[in-house]
Parts: structure tokens; sequence; C-alpha cells
């Protein structure tokens, strides 16, 4: 029988510490190769970009050299940190509000096909209209602080959410719901116990979406109308063809970004240790 | 006359669509003693599969009374009597092992279960010790299988209906489930209703076979297995098995 702490489905393997060791070696290999390939190619993407800033002369509003982009990211850390707060709050508040509204609606539309019929629509409808347009909407309803950013965050990250959490919580096996029927279980115990189990990693899809389209919209939010945020930054940069911030302002904007979305699929790899996606 | 398990007075059913109405069962009458082994043998579309949901009380018949254990089988499920067994094991993938046989405990309202056994207990019964926090995906087929009869046993039914568990499993598998049920079946006593399309597993593992016809699905024939206990799979080679089999396949050509 093979030891409890690591069950293996087949048995009868014969050891081979050589052909283990080689084995493992050359996996620590694949490993290492994943981690250094992108790096490389950075690395040579900056050292190109560098050398054609360089030769070819490009004037420094046009566009700067990474060393440029590099100093101010160190020299002006303070300005860029008190800008991304803003911008980050929005994006984490809007990601929740979002979501919350769309897995409740979600969950509503599982138990009442009316309410789906009569508001998906409308979803969609919403969902048409560009981030951009959005914007102004909700800027002159909401006023110019931190709420109309938040809405856009929660608005972009509703859609996915919704449509992904609607099937995942649907897309039962009948077997499981007979299941449930025969052990004459409650409609609560097959909602925590069968819909929302089988609906997470539906969900953990599209949280992955919202995490980096909810800082696109706290950004995109505070191009209008707002004297602080990493969006407020950009559009300054740009008006003053101070090319060198307005670069380092994207990158912090784009580090932000690549964080939340790591802390979601971290969130994903916790929960979801069962789903069949993350075996080895 | 022993008590009966499951009794079936002029069973229909129909299902009705766009297509029209579908008689899926017609004028079933059957009385299966508490404590045997019955298995449910028929083409395609004769609704054997039927026949077990309108014992488990997930499908209502549409005429004629069915009584289970004593009662509706409304009451027998409601109070936990009944175990049922997928031909999907439909195990829940994020749990373990031992989180599954123990979910029919967890679930019910909070039902106190007195005839409920230990899960760990019942996994070792089929042969799991070991695998307790195992998940399914780490699992053969045969594995997750008994699995889910380790779950349909847990809540200690009376009545445990099978509709196909070994049909997707392969032969070898099978045979070795087949000799492992029944040994389960005389370890808990407990009343199998075996619903499948293999000739031989239906020889093999009921005590009688009930042979149904399609279109629409009755009772064709109720063929009593004269095989001595304990079973063996050596015993599907003597003259008796092949006869018997002989038998049933050429009912079946006419069903």
């Amino acid at each position: 029988m093979a030891n409890q702490a690591e069950p293996l489905p087949i048995g009868g393997f014969a050891e081979d510490a050589e052909a283990d060791a080689r084995f493992l070696a050359h996996k620590r290999w694949l490993a290492w190769r994943r981690r250094l390939l992108p790096l490389g190619a950075v690395l040579l993407f900056l050292l190109l970009w560098w050398q054609a800033v360089v030769q070819f002369e490009i004037k420094p509003f046009i566009a700067p050299s990474p060393v440029a982009v590099a100093t101010v990211l160190v020299e002006r850390f303070g300005i860029l940190m008190a800008n991304l707060l803003p911008t980050a709050i929005e994006a984490v508040c809007g990601f929740l509000l979002g979501n919350i509204a769309a897995i409740s609606l979600a969950t509503v539309f599982v138990y009442r096909k009316t309410a789906e019929e009569a508001l998906f629509p409308i979803a969609v409808m919403v969902n048409t209209i560009p981030v951009v347009a959005k914007a102004p909407i909700l800027v002159l309803l909401l006023g110019n602080g931190m709420e109309p950013k938040i809405a856009i965050a929660a608005i972009i990250c509703f859609f996915p959410t919704l449509v992904n959490m609607t099937r995942g919580l649907r897309d039962v096996r009948p077997e499981q719901l007979e299941l449930m029927r025969i052990l004459s279980a409650t409609p609560r115990e097959v909602f925590f116990r069968i819909r929302v189990p089988n609906a997470l990693p539906y969900l953990f899809s599209a949280l992955k979406i919202a995490a980096s389209t909810a800082v696109i919209g706290a950004i995109v939010g505070e191009w209008i109308g707002s004297n602080v945020g990493i969006g407020a930054l950009i559009i300054q940069a740009t008006y003053n063809f101070d090319s060198p911030l307005l670069y380092a302002t994207i990158v912090v904007g784009s580090t932000f970004s690549a964080l939340f979305f790591g802390v979601i699929s971290l969130a994903e790899r916790r929960m979801l240790r069962w789903h069949s996606a993350h075996k080895d | 006359m022993a008590e009966t398990a499951v009794s079936c007075e002029k069973v229909s059913v129909r299902f009705t669509s766009e297509r029209g109405t579908v008689t899926a069962l017609d004028k079933i009458d059957l009385s299966i003693p508490r404590g045997s082994f019955l298995t449910l043998l028929g083409p395609s579309g004769c609704g054997k599969s039927t026949l077990l949901r309108v014992m488990a009380d997930l499908i209502a018949p549409t005429s004629g009374r069915v009584s289970v254990l004593g009662g509706a089988p409304q009451a027998a499920r409601e109070a936990r009597q009944i175990g049922f067994v997928f031909q999907d094991p439909a195990l829940l993938a994020w749990r373990s092992v031992l989180e599954n046989v123990s979910l029919p405990l967890e679930v019910g309202g909070g039902k106190s279960l007195p005839g409920a056994r230990a899960p760990r207990e019942l996994l070792s019964l089929v042969g799991l010790d070991g695998w307790e926090r195992a998940y399914p995906h780490e699992l053969s087929g045969g594995m997750r299988q008994r699995v889910a009869i380790a779950r349909a046993l847990v809540s200690g039914p009376r009545l445990l209906l099978m509709d196909e568990p070994f049909g997707a499993l392969d032969e070898i598998t099978r045979d070795r489930l087949n000799e492992e049920l029944l040994q389960l079946w005389a370890a808990t006593g407990t009343t199998i209703v075996f619903v499948t399309h293999s000739i031989y597993e239906a020889a093999f593992l009921g005590q009688s076979v009930l042979l149904l016809a399609a279109r629409p699905g009755r009772v064709r024939e109720q063929v009593p297995v004269p095989l001595p206990s304990p079973r063996r799979l050596a015993q599907r080679e003597t003259p008796e098995f092949t006869s018997l089999a002989g038998h049933l396949r050429r009912v079946l050509e006419t069903c």
C-alpha cells in the first residue's frame, strides 16, 4: 500500500535512485528555465530599447530611455506611491463591490429564472457601453471624489463574474443533485455543499480577469475630473511632455495590477487544491 | 411469505414531451423480499433505471402503488432508509475520500440517524484503508465506485439501489467488485436491487433476475437463480450457470 501522506493510484514501481535523481534534476532544470526565459527576454528588450534611444538620438519627450524611467522611479518614488494609493483603494473597493453584487445576482438568477430573463439583457447592454463613456456619466452622478472611480471599477468587474458565477452555480452534475435528494438534503445544504464549491473554479477565472480590469477601470475613472491617482498622473505627465514620469507611472500601475492578479491566483491555488487543472 | 422490502402494484410511468407521450413503465407488478438481492436486466429503454428511481422517490409514478419498507417511498427516503449508487460515482471532487463518505451524515437538516455507521469502518469494508485523505481525481474508476458504495451504506440503509454501478468499469475490476459486493451484502443484510445490462452480472449477483421488456417497459419474466452461496467467480463456468445465462439471453432476444 502506498504511504498515507501521498497516495499513488498505481503501485509496483521499482526503486531506481539514479533514474530518480536524473528525473528530479531534469525537473529542476525545467523549472529554472521557465523562470529565466521570460526574465532574459525582458532584459534583452530593455537593452534594445535603451540602445535604440541612444543610437537614434530619440528626444526624451518622444520616448525616454529605460535609464531615465528607472531614475524617475527611484527619485520620485514618494509621488508615485502617493498617487498609487487612491487608485489601489478605488480598484480594490470596486473589485469587492462589483463581485459581491455579481455573486448575489448570480445566486438570484439560479433560483429565479424570471429575474435572469428580465435583468440579464440590461446587464449585457450596460456591458456594451465603453468605459470611457461610462466614466463621465458616473462623474456627473457621483461627483469628483473616489465614488465614481469605485463605481466604474465595480461595473467592469461585475459582468464577467455574473456570467461565470451563474454558469458555475448551474452546471452541477444531475447525479449530484439526485444524490442530495436521496439524502433529503435541504435547499440550503444543496447550495452550500454542491453549488458553491462547484462554482468556485468558474468564479476564480472571473476574479482573475476582474483583478486587472478593476485597476484599468479606476485609472480610466481618474482621467476625468481628478487630480490624484495613477490616471491623473498619466494625464498630467502627458500634458507636460514628461515622458519619463509617464512611463514610470505606467510601470507602477502595471506592477500593482500584476500583484493584484497574483494575490487572486494564490488564493485560487489555496482554495482549489482539489481542482484537476491544478494537478502537477 | 417473508416481509417485503419493495412492492409495486400496476406501476406505470409516462413522460410527456413535445414529441408526445412515452410510456416508460407499464403496469409493473413486483414484490421484493427483505434481505434479498434482485437484479433488473433488460435492453436499453426498458425502464430499469426508471423503476429504480421510482423506488428511490426520485420519480413519482403516473399511476399504481409503490410501497418501500412498509410505507410510501417518500417516507423511506426521508427516514434515510435508501442508499443509491449511480453509474457515475458522483463523488464531490472538492472533498477527500473520507469527507465524501461522511457527506450523508452531514446533510438532511440535522436529523439523527440511528443506523449510521462510522465512515472509516465502511472504507475498510470496501477495501480502502489508508486512502481516507486522497481526493477523487487520485483514484481509479473502481476505487471511486467503492467510495460511492461506502457513501451509500454509511447511513445504514435497509434498501440499497444500484443503477449500473459497474457499467463503466473494465471487466477485471467489475468481476472483483461483483464478488466484493456479494460479501458486503452478506455482511450488511441490506436488500439490494441492482440494475445491469450484463447477463453474466445479473445471473452472478442476483438471487433472482427480473427481466424487463422495452417499449413499453414491462415485466417479462422473473427467473430464480439456483446457484449456492457464497458465490465465487469460478461458478460462472458451471453448466448450471451457463444454461441459466443461455436462458436469459434467449428471453432477452425476444424483449
